[in-house]
């Protein structure tokens, strides 16, 4: 105690974290959005669990060598993986400030990500048509929860990216549009993860079995 | 944590690890090695599955697997970006917690809905069969 009094010059110690401190605008923003992605990396661990108890109780109804046909799913990853790399483009021409080629490759991105919601949404007609709907068994309940939620992303994704179009061409690359461009890269590249994650538990091993 | 951190800072400094979210390491090449990797993981169990290039079902299930989580990890580090030091490692200490959750709650639910579907069952699969 004695010390800090004997010199007075020095700031006196602080002990204690002060409230407010400097923060540039968004500098949170990334980490913030990440810790998002993982809370939502643990509802798929939770949907892929329940996929993973359920995925062998068919009711004597349809198994996954019935409904699942491998090459439209090939074709679905595909896509889904295209995406990301128009998606990675994108990034690159933003990062060189080209309005316009960022804007081309946003535009070949939501392309490719509505294929892939055009394919899935097929598939999960001709699935209901054929009577394999969600209510037919344990093992379609927590298919469609699970392959659904993941198009379900997928599609407030798209929805996304048309914001970002249109952000894009009112203000231009100015850093909040940056920063939201960085987030939607996270987000896109998550859900093509959780896609990986898809097509090996649900219809590769589900063909296997 | 921080707070040590931030004692050490001066005042006018913005938090450790907060300066640098724009400063990713982004780069033509790291996506297209990402790419041209991801297609090949992808393409070979596919291949696997689709032409029963390996006749025991275990097997197989086991390689298409490793198959998936070596995907994934690419994936992170070369679309995601994922590095110990962004954001100051809280970001790889984020995963890492997500990752045990992750593993706790897959195999747990698998382990006890397993033995709980094995040894609880009251009927035989004839009685299934024969259910109205």
């Amino acid at each position: 105690m004695s010390d800090t009094t004997a010199t007075p010059d020095e700031a006196a110690p602080v002990f204690y974290l002060t409230d407010e401190h400097p923060h540039a605008e968004g500098a949170s923003t990334m980490f913030g959005f990440w810790l998002y992605l993982m809370s939502d990396c643990l509802i798929f661990a939770m949907l892929f669990a329940t996929y993973g108890v359920l995925g062998g109780s068919y009711a004597a109804g349809p198994s996954p060598k019935d409904l699942f046909e491998l090459p439209t799913v090939a074709l679905n990853t595909t896509a889904l993986l295209l995406s990301s790399i128009t998606y990675g483009f994108a990034v690159l021409t933003m990062q060189r400030g080209l309005v316009r080629q960022t804007q081309l490759w946003l535009g070949v991105t939501a392309l490719l990500g509505l294929c892939f919601l055009g394919i899935e949404l097929n598939e999960f007609a001709h699935m209901i048509a054929e009577g394999a709907g969600p209510q037919r068994s344990a093992f379609l309940s927590s298919f469609f929860t699970l392959v659904g939620t993941h198009g379900l992303h997928v599609t407030f994704g798209l929805i996304w990216i048309a914001t970002m179009l249109v952000q894009i061409g009112r203000f231009g690359l100015i850093p909040a549009n940056r920063r939201r461009l960085m987030c939607l890269s996270m987000f896109w590249h998550f859900l093509d993860v959780v896609w990986i994650g898809v097509f090996t538990v649900v219809y590769l091993l589900g063909v296997l079995r | 944590m921080s707070a040590e951190a931030h004692d050490h800072a001066p005042p006018e400094n913005m938090h450790p690890g907060h300066a640098e979210d724009e400063g990713l390491h982004v780069t033509l090449r790291g996506y297209l090695t990402g790419f041209v990797l991801a297609v090949i993981l992808t393409a070979i169990p596919f291949y696997l599955v689709m032409s029963g290039a390996i006749p025991d079902k275990v097997v197989a299930a086991v390689v298409v697997m490793a198959f998936a989580g070596v995907q994934i990890v690419v994936h992170m580090i070369y679309f995601l970006h994922m590095s110990p030091k962004v954001e100051g490692g809280w970001s790889a200490m984020a995963l890492i917690f997500t990752l045990i959750v992750l593993v706790i709650a897959l195999s747990g639910s698998l382990w006890v809905m397993y033995h709980l579907n094995a040894n609880m069952m009251p009927m035989s699969v004839e009685d299934m069969r024969n259910m109205p």
